[in-house]
């Protein structure tokens, strides 16, 4: 070798590879304001819609007069729920096997439900539309409580379901009960609690909040009628789902249906499912024959497209007196609003809820969720988690901590006690999960060293001591969290959406100057797709990452996948992409051999190239062997160099974590302050360091907004409250705390690549630790359980009660 | 969020800008910098069919001390007033309230004019302008009249400023040397309107309070100047007991509105607190 042969060193760096911390390629053109958005797309005669929307929660809907509105020049429609019925959408199906109404018929269920589209030459004169639209309504009982919604004499939400008492998931008990889903072994949780030396009992809610992404939910339809074919630009976060129910509901063929998601502002769940905006779009560019475009305000995306959690959860622990756990027990009422749009899987009415026994080790346990229909916003959205994990998480790590009080043990030692130990994997949970893998002791004992967790508590002991002699207003508290999930939805044998099954795929093409097209099934939505699909192909099969093109969100070009949400773009996608890359590399070791005149079987790989065993100078590299694959291919074998793969995961991913938060608050204001947070991801083979870091800032944000203050709460007349940012919790620079991170490597033994998915762990495990932390700081002065949000005023209301004012 | 049909005017005197609020009466509003108006139209809660901008009157910028008094311009940005010598060394108040509004952006366009004429509780500079005695100068069809900040807010959007006249000046008795002074704000984040505020002004010679004012923000639907707090404080030492007792007088005029910020209990006693800690941090300050 000469000296201006790279070193394998040099070679390894310049592909920037798995592992490498290569600088996210998209944000190029998004720190320029050069992305390109559904809204920045503009057509030839484009019309724009909006919504006449309920001010009421619940009523009768007795007459739309729009006469006044279609006399304002540049109006060219109105649509109402009668005009729907005509093509068959008055109505649409959710993603949980209800129905909702597109626009009002007949009635509304919720505070700025759809009752009317108004399509109109520009917004202003839509909008201006929108006054003269005279609506009369007959005001009906208003049902907020999820609690009450199966009282005997509850109003009765949805007339259209009477006389149903079998729902998507078996019977219902009551005109507002919409499922039961039970799992696990009752009698032997009922036993198990009954020979218990100590059990906990308490109500744990997580309160409604919402997805914030910087682009709200929007769309640009264009029906092509001479060519009978649709063209629908979107905010999807799954855009061939989106092509499939299109063709399924609207009897256009698939083939003439051509979804576009470009570039995605954010989505964190909140562009899964599909509404109204996108069906009257369609309806109206089919009327019009006219391109047709949706765009929500903040105000209508915060109060309609989508909430997340609003889960109540009664938790019951049994323990031995040593804190050894011997069974759990769950009862959820969940509310869904008017409709269940719940996106998750359509097997699963309460999506993975059933990962609720966490990290630890418990014998038995038993859950049941009720879905109950109240006058609120219809949802149910994965809020930056897998399904429902998030809500499972916060119960069990508080209940865990609920417990630990109990029987005076601290929390870091009760979970310690209780951890699935390294060596029960592949551990099978009572409650039916094959977890692939993990070592929780490692992380745990990493992550209690690194923040010095014991000399923290005596620190702060002695600021209780203190605060009992008057000496500080001030109380700590210290947050202990430690979360695993269930993501990468999913095998074929138990996932599905309306019948599709949860594969994905990769499609990848080298061109014969050794650059690189790929597609995938997946839609990054600020994930940083372009930048660490590339990284994986380039340690694959030796081509820089610079070199390779990542496309998505086109469903003309790219393969058939699910899309990207539940973390399961890198669980499912990312393995399709490692197995068409491996392809490929099997076709180049053929060529290779060919080249270098020695059979295959004497190559082998080495970063960028094959090279002859024992003779590593006799090597040809990758750009090499594309070049021959297109103009000098062996005999016999076919020109080109790609390879398509679809991927059907055999199991779902299980990341774990452990988050600490420690915290100082002022009691006499309820302000609270995070001193420290630190948390520890596993979440397998690491792609790219810095935007594992950058995930986990963005979802320690959500969920540090999510546990002190973010909500959607309704007055008792079913009124929205806060659905703007000025009340709505969206923390800036200054409220967010520092955040550290850490991790242990733990990989998937069933993945290609050995990765888990790690974007949606910091706000499953963030929200236990911030709300644990605060709990923690009161649990000296007599409280066990504190209700989310934690924002000040209701932090101060629990000094109060508890005496902390004097 | 988008707003209805309006016409866009643009005066460059003060003379042209009353003369076209008088004739168009009800139907036009003022706009400086449409900071609290432009999204109050976007919501479609206010729908003026006539906009005057107020930027082209060169008249309304500007800052200067007259004898004893500090005169601010309506169109004075708080950006400007975050960064004025004249005020950092004379006002520092104002800084310190100012960098308290909203965030820079904002800031860059808000305007102390639109801040004390908009009658919004939530607005920081009212309740600092009841607390410094400032006036302000209104200029209308049948020319000039002064109206003290303390009697200017009726009720919230409602004030003394009649339709076709404008607020062209701040005029705020300059305080002696030496004064301490605090805003302190508890709001939920950046950009947010005030849970409770208060604004304290003090003197003192030695241990004892000379002068002492007090203004709350955001707890009733106007700004308060806290009268018989002031009057307690005053010729105090500032013990404990005086401290309480001044707080609890404070506490006794609000009359906060529920909201996202917390219930009316929680935000009156902040207020308490939060005078207790701008009093606490103005001493300090007066003592030098
Ligand atoms: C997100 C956000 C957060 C904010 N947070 C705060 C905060 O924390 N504290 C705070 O104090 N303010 C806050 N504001 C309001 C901000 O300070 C505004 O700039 C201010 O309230 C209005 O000033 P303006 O110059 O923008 O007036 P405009 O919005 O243009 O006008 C406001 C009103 O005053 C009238 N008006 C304006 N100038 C005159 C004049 N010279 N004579 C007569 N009438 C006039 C207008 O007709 C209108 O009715 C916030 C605003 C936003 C958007």
């Amino acid at each position: 070798m000469n000296d201006m042969t790279p070193s394998r060193e040099q070679r390894e760096a310049a592909l920037e590879g798995m592992g490498c911390k290569r600088k996210r390629v998209e944000d190029i053109r998004f720190t320029q304001g050069k992305g390109k958005y559904v809204d920045d797309i503009k057509m030839p005669g484009m019309l724009h819609g909006d919504f006449v929307r309920s001010p009421y929660a619940h009523a009768k809907v007795t007459k739309i007069d729009a006469t006044e509105a279609l006399k304002i020049p540049g109006v060219i429609a109105v649509l109402t729920a009668e005009d729907l019925k005509g093509v068959n959408l008055a109505w649409m199906p959710t993603l949980a096997g209800d129905v909702q109404m597109v626009l009002a018929d007949g009635k509304v269920l919720y505070q700025n439900q759809e009752v009317a589209f108004v399509v109109a030459e520009d917004r202003y004169i839509a909008d201006d539309a929108i006054q003269l639209i005279e609506v009369e309504y007959e005001e009906l009982p208003v049902l907020v409580d999820p609690f009450k919604s199966m009282d005997p004499d509850a109003p009765v939400l949805r007339p259209d379901l009477e006389g149903k008492m079998e729902g998507a998931h078996g019977p219902r008990k009551h005109h507002n009960h919409i499922f039961n889903w039970s799992v696990g072994d009752e009698d032997a949780t009922d036993k198990a609690f009954a020979e218990a030396e100590v059990t906990v009992k308490e109500m744990i809610s997580y309160h409604r909040t919402h997805p914030s992404p910087l682009e709200t939910c929007q769309c640009l339809a264009s029906m092509d009628k001479v060519n009978g074919e649709l063209t629908l630009y979107g905010t999807f976060q799954a855009p061939h789902v989106i092509r499939t129910v299109a063709s399924l509901l609207s009897t256009i063929p698939e083939h003439k249906i051509h979804v576009i998601a470009p570039d995605v502002g954010g989505g964190f769940g909140n562009k899964v499912g599909a509404y109204p905006g996108y069906i009257c779009s369609i309806v109206a560019s089919i009327v019009t024959g006219q391109p047709v475009k949706w765009v929500e305000d903040r105000m209508e995306n915060l109060s309609t497209t989508s909430f997340a959690r609003d889960y109540h959860m009664t938790t019951e622990i049994a323990a031995k007196k040593d804190g050894t756990v011997t069974g759990l027990k769950v009862h959820v009422l969940g509310d869904h609003g008017g409709f269940d749009a719940c996106a998750d899987p359509s097997k699963w009415p309460a999506g993975f809820f059933n990962i609720v026994t966490g990290s630890y080790d418990f014998p038995v346990a038993h859950l049941s969720v009720d879905g109950v229909y109240t006058n609120k916003a219809p949802g149910g959205v994965a809020y930056r988690c897998s399904f429902r994990v998030t809500e499972a998480a916060y119960c069990i790590e508080r209940g865990m901590d609920v417990l630990a009080q109990k029987l005076g043990m601290d929390p870091a030692d009760l979970r310690l006690k209780n951890f699935i130990k390294a060596e029960q994997f592949p551990y099978n949970s009572a409650l039916g999960w094959e977890y692939d893998s993990g070592d929780y002791h490692t992380a745990m004992h990493k992550a209690m060293d690194a923040i010095d967790y014991r000399g923290l508590r005596e620190e702060q002991k002695a600021k209780q001591e203190a605060f009992k002699r008057g000496e500080t207003r001030e109380i700590m508290g210290i947050g202990v969290c430690f979360f695993t999930e269930i993501v990468g939805a999913g095998p074929s044998k138990n996932c599905d959406i309306l019948g599709v099954a949860m594969f994905d795929s990769a499609e990848i093409r080298i061109h014969p100057t050794g650059s690189v097209i790929s597609r995938m099934g997946s839609k990054s939505q600020g994930q940083g797709h372009e930048t660490t699909w590339a990284q994986i192909i380039a340690t694959e099969i030796g081509i820089p990452a610079a070199d390779i093109m990542v496309e998505e969100g086109d469903t003309d070009t790219a393969p058939y996948g699910l899309g990207t949400y539940g973390s399961r773009s890198t669980p499912v996608a990312g393995a399709a992409i490692a197995l068409a890359a491996r392809k490929i590399r099997a076709k180049a070791q053929m060529i290779a051999a060919h080249m270098l005149e020695v059979s295959e079987f004497d190559l082998e790989w080495d970063i960028d190239g094959f090279q002859v065993k024992g003779n590593p100078e006799a090597r040809k590299s990758m750009k090499e062997i594309a070049w021959a694959a297109y103009n000098a291919p062996p005999p016999g074998i076919e020109p080109g160099l790609e390879a398509v793969s679809y991927y059907d995961p055999p199991n779902m991913t299980y990341p774990f974590g452990a988050y600490f938060c420690v915290m100082d608050i002022d009691v006499d204001t309820g302000v609270a302050k995070t001193r420290r947070f630190y948390a520890l991801d596993d979440c397998g083979t690491r792609i790219n360091p810095m935007i594992i870091e950058g995930q986990v800032h963005g979802g320690l944000t959500e969920a540090f907004a999510i546990a002190m203050g973010q909500e959607i709460s309704y007055d008792e007349m079913g009124n929205v409250m806060g659905a703007s940012f000025m009340d709505f919790f969206l923390p800036t620079a200054v409220e967010t705390p520092h955040w550290e991170t850490d991790h242990t490597v733990t990989p998937s033994p069933h993945h290609p690549i050995g990765a888990k998915g790690v974007g949606e762990s910091p706000n499953v495990g963030g929200v236990p630790a911030f709300s644990n932390a605060v709990n923690d700081a009161f649990g000296f002065l007599g409280s066990t359980h504190i209700q989310m949000p934690h924002d000040a005023w209701r932090v101060w209301q629990v000094a109060k009660n508890l005496g902390a004012h004097g | 969020m988008i707003p209805g049909e309006f016409i866009y005017h643009r005066p460059s005197s003060v003379a042209e800008a009353v003369s076209l609020l008088v004739s168009h009466g009800d139907e036009a509003r003022p706009l400086a910098g449409g900071h609290s108006l432009i999204p109050m139209m976007k919501l479609r809660m206010a729908a003026p069919e006539h906009l005057i901008d107020l930027s082209g009157v060169a008249d309304l910028k500007g800052m200067q001390e007259v004898g004893d008094t500090i005169v601010i311009g309506a169109m004075t940005t708080q950006h400007e007033l975050v960064n004025s010598d004249l005020l950092i060394a004379k006002l520092p108040i104002i800084r310190e309230t100012s960098l308290m509004i909203a965030d820079p952006q904002i800031r860059y366009m808000g305007t102390i004019g639109g801040n004390v004429a908009n009658g919004d509780p939530g607005n920081d500079l009212p309740g600092l302008m009841q607390c410094l005695n400032a006036v302000y100068v209104l200029a209308g069809p049948d020319g000039e009249r002064e109206v003290a900040a303390r009697d200017f807010y009726e009720a919230a959007y409602f004030t003394a400023l009649a339709p076709e006249e404008l607020v062209t000046a701040v005029k705020i008795p300059t305080p002696p040397a030496g004064h301490g002074f605090a805003y302190e704000k508890l709001k939920r984040k950046v950009g947010d309107y005030a849970t409770a505020a208060a604004a304290v002004l003090v003197t003192m010679s030695g241990d004892t309070v000379s002068s002492c004012s007090v203004a709350l923000t955001n707890v009733a639907d106007t700004p308060l100047y806290a009268a018989q707090a002031s009057e307690i404080l005053n010729g105090s030492t500032l013990d404990a007991d005086t401290v309480t007792r001044a707080v609890a007088a404070a506490e006794a005029i609000t009359m906060p509105a529920a909201d996202g910020r917390g219930p009316a209990e929680y935000r009156t006693k902040m207020a308490g607190v939060m005078l207790e800690r701008a009093l606490a941090r103005a001493a300090e300050r007066a003592k030098g």
